[in-house]
């Protein structure tokens, strides 16, 4: 297999100009992964399962999907951009609170997914946050109390 | 005395490092010089190895290859009956069946490299089913398929069923199920004659692989040491079979003289990993006109795969939970695992009892319209009472009260009104609602004499800090040990969770505390955190630095005075049966559990008689699991294992061919999404267990057994259907409804 060089993208990454490298067929998870944000989770490779999940300039975007390339120029913001100086963000609080973490796996993307919704959605209804959350997979809470957590999120925000 | 720790909700300790993303797992760890381990394997059900190619274009001295001739002990996962190779030799048994190992600096190489090898095999006539295997043309495990055999009889069945007025007969089948947890399994070795062997990873047994892998590299145990990293659920997935992994990374590390990490992708865990054994149960029911139990005959098969592996357990579980929490005066239940080539089937939330109390709990719906009882009237004439005696002999000396939590199910479900309100308007509709019910147990810790063979122990450590460490080696893996465990040991310290650390389970500094399974991390080894933990409150006030009644800042200053003095403070407490506790493993009858959870669930479902698709509208699980610890812990681990329960009973279905899963991926094994689920409202009736830590039982498997039943019953409500297969898919359904050719 002939070496293909390396690509390098220049990106913004939880708010600080930054630089993402790897083979030019790289996915973005594999660039974060490799450059120590192991935050996003590989759980299946074929963006089923949203563990991957982290926000390129505002939406949601399966990482595993996403050629590295795309991200020239994005903003991207993964689990480790959400909590700022040491204060956690009111999803990742309520996910504490009302036990919407259980094994931790599917967390990083479900956070994610929450915090997007809670973005474009002041008052998100629960078929708002069941829709929201469809692309991410929980095996271990049945939901409920993910959803319990989101809406009591959308409360303190 | 701080305020009680126990029936708070605590926040789950390592939730923090969950929610930011920092809770390491394995595939998060990068060590320098790291290779990348990848796993060559049978194509094929069933063959004779006749030679191994190597494909000449690949550089095969960039690659560290490892076949069984590499390995330095027994080539044989040491479990059970030691049947199973680490790596083929000379025939394989099963489709995905591990060859050859390959490691590289570079995963992308090695995975290319795994393409470039081909296992030749001559083959031989697979065995794929249960019936298969009974007719034993093909033997392909010991003398006839049978991997184990268990045979629970009380009374006279023959003649109570030649005798009864009415006999209700059924046959009911259960498919395999995916674990499914979101983080694949992945271990990651060090390994070299000087250091011996470390293996980190994603597990439910750390002292199940330590033990493994002694064998393997033919080692003294205190050469070994496996370490549990963050582990992203396991649900049984990860009980044996991680043995198998950590063996693979570590023989390509010991030759390597590198660190090998080797983690499985998504379809490779689904196709070469355990699932939930398929099962088939027969019923011969024998009922009095006025409905009540006269003889259950109960005929219950599981398909093991190709290894013995866990199955004689698992086989053993649904064997005890078949009869359920009836009374009858004569009971038989015979259960067989048999042997197929297809991959090993393990471990899975409930362990073999989901499958026979699916049966049980769909045919006793059947019994009561034979009888022309309700499905409430019928089991409430039924249920067991206290003094009554189970099929294997064990007398129910707890205050068990079946009525009650059916009474309290049906109210909460609103199931009367519901019921009366759908016969009224179902007729004619291309929506049908239906609502159903199942009532069950399920026995927390091993079964029989299990727990005493273990012989746990667990460590409870006061510092010089003033703080307190449990020693266990019981995994975190979702379900709450690490907040349960600081809950306990604080309740019987009288101090805060807060100042209690759970230590990271590392059997170089972990004591035996058994497996993470079987219910019984709460019940059993929190028992055994709560003694020890009174032994190091009592040695502090035996020595005089603590009062009786005393305050946090006095129980820091103690630990830190008899530390000073003493150079430590641990307390250690290993298991003690409860008083009276009995079994005897040759003639199989006893007390099973020290004690059981018992439940009845209700489902109420919509059937699109278009479509065929079937939904659960509402979900109510009903349970008593002695003294509940922390309620947000204990709601989700009911709510999560009626979701899987879900999942089993309507959309998980593994698509076999030639013995292999043809649908190994999440795009086409289909688990509830957050689209599909019900509200699922769950009840505790709190009645304190005497010898579970603060009154609390085992927790984790009883969701997954109730589910499925009670839906199946509520979709033969809605729409008249004998439903008895699961998965029930709209294909399914369809095909019972509108037969080919009508």
């Amino acid at each position: 297999m002939p070496d293909a060089g390396v690509l390098r993208v220049t990106c913004t990454l939880n708010g600080r100009r930054s630089v993402l490298e790897g083979h030019p067929m790289a996915r973005l998870l594999d660039a974060l992964r490799s450059s120590g944000l192991t935050g996003a989770k590989e759980g299946c490779g074929e963006g089923e399962c949203g563990a991957c999940g982290v926000l390129l300039d505002g939406t949601l975007v399966n990482s595993c999907l996403t050629p590295l390339a795309h991200a020239e120029g994005a903003s991207i913001t993964t689990i480790e951009g959400v909590a700022t100086d040491q204060m956690l963000h009111e999803v990742q609080e309520a996910f504490l609170e009302y036990g919407g973490a259980q094994c931790g796996i599917c967390t990083p993307g479900m956070v994610m997914a929450a915090v997007e919704l809670l973005s474009r959605t002041a008052e998100p209804t629960e078929e708002d946050v069941r829709v929201a959350l469809a692309g991410n997979l929980c095996r271990c809470t049945g939901y409920m109390r993910i959803f319990e957590s989101v809406l009591e999120a959308a409360k303190r925000r | 005395m701080e305020t009680p720790q126990i029936g708070r909700s605590v926040r789950r300790k390592e939730g923090r490092a969950k929610v930011t993303g920092q809770a390491l797992y394995v595939d998060d760890a990068a060590p320098a010089g790291i290779l990348h381990g990848v796993t060559v394997r049978s194509p094929i059900a069933r063959g004779r190895i006749t030679g191994i190619t190597f494909d000449p274009a690949i550089p095969w001295d960039e690659y560290v290859v490892v076949t069984a001739a590499d390995i330095p002990g027994t080539n044989r996962v040491k479990l059970i009956a030691d049947d199973q190779p680490y790596l083929a030799t000379d025939v394989v048994n099963h489709p995905e069946e591990p060859v050859v190992l390959i490691a590289h600096a570079d995963r992308a190489r090695a995975d290319e490299a795994r393409r470039r090898v081909t296992i030749e095999i001559d083959p031989l006539p697979p065995v794929l089913s249960i019936d298969d295997a009974l007719a034993g043309r093909e033997i392909i495990w010991g003398t006839d398929n049978v991997f184990k055999r268990y045979a629970v009889v009380k009374g006279d069945v023959d003649k109570a069923l030649a005798e009864a007025p009415i006999v209700v007969e059924g046959e009911y089948e259960t498919g395999a199920q995916e674990q499914l947890y979101i983080e694949p399994n992945g271990m990651l070795a060090v390994a070299d004659r000087e250091h011996g062997i470390t293996v980190w990873g994603s597990m439910q047994c750390p002292y199940y692989i330590h033990n493994a892998l002694a064998e393997l590299f033919a080692l003294p145990t205190e050469r070994i040491r496996v370490v549990q990293m963050e582990t992203g659920g396991g649900f049984g997935g990860k009980e044996e079979y991680p043995s198998v992994i950590a063996g693979h990374a570590a023989l390509l590390a010991w030759k390597a003289k590198r660190p090998v990490k080797m983690i499985y992708g998504r379809s490779e865990d689904m196709a070469a990993t355990t699932k939930r054994h398929p099962a088939r149960t027969k019923h011969r029911t024998a009922v009095s006109r006025d409905g009540r139990l006269l003889a259950m005959d109960i005929d219950f098969t599981i398909d093991g795969g190709a290894y013995c592996t866990l199955s004689p357990v698992v086989l053993s579980r649904g064997t005890i939970h078949a009869a359920g929490p009836y009374s009858c005066p004569n009971v038989r239940v015979q259960g067989r695992a048999v042997a197929t080539n297809v991959p090993p089937h393990g471990a899975f939330r409930g362990f073999g009892a989901p499958q026979s109390i699916f049966a049980l709990e769909r045919h006793m719906d059947r019994v009561a319209a034979a009888v022309g009882l309700t499905p409430e009237q019928f089991r409430r004439r039924n249920f067991i009472q206290p003094g009554d005696t189970l099929a294997v002999g064990q007398t129910i000396s707890e205050p068990v009260n079946m009525p009650a939590l059916l009474d309290r199910a049906l109210s909460v479900s609103d199931y009367h009104a519901k019921r009366e309100r759908f016969a009224r308007e179902n007729g004619g509709r291309a929506i049908k609602k239906g609502i159903g019910l199942a009532a069950f147990m399920h026995g927390a810790g091993f079964t029989g004499s299990g727990e005493v063979h273990l012989q746990s122990i667990v460590g409870v450590e006061g510092t010089a800090g003033g703080w307190v460490r449990v020693l266990a080696a019981s995994t975190e893996i979702g379900q709450g040990t690490n907040t349960i465990f600081s809950q306990i040991a604080a309740e019987a310290l009288g101090i805060d969770c807060a100042d209690v650390e759970v230590v990271q389970p590392d059997t170089s500094v972990v004591p035996n505390s058994g497996p993470t399974v079987a219910s019984r991390t709460c019940m059993v080894v929190g028992k055994l955190v709560e003694s020890a933990a009174l032994g190091v409150k009592h040695a502090l006030i035996d020595a005089g630095y603590l009062p009786a009644v005393y305050t946090r800042s006095e129980f820091q200053s103690a630990c830190t005075r008899y530390v000073a003095a003493f150079g430590s403070l641990r307390g250690t407490s290993q298991y003690q049966p409860p008083p009276g506790l009995r079994w005897d493993d040759d003639k199989y009858v006893g007390d099973a559990y020290g004690t059981y959870g018992w439940a009845v669930y209700v489902a109420e479902v919509s059937v699109d008689m278009t479509t065929w698709e079937t939904r659960v509208d509402d979900f109510v699980a009903v349970q008593e699991v002695g003294k509940v610890i922390n309620p947000t812990l204990a709601a989700g681990q009911i709510e999560g294992g009626v979701a899987q329960g879900i999942g089993w009973a309507l959309y998980e279905d593994v698509v076999w061919r030639e013995g292999r899963m043809a649908n190994a991926q999440m795009t086409n094994y289909i688990m509830p999404t957050s689209m599909d689920l019900p509200p699922i409202s769950v009840y505790f009736e709190e009645v304190p267990y005497r010898y579970g830590p603060a009154g609390a039982k085992g927790i984790g498997e009883l969701p997954m057994d109730g589910p499925a039943p009670a839906i199946f019953n509520a979709v033969a409500n809605a729409t008249g259907i004998d439903v008895r297969r699961l998965p029930l898919t709209p294909e399914r359904l369809m095909s019972l409804m509108e037969p080919a050719g009508a």
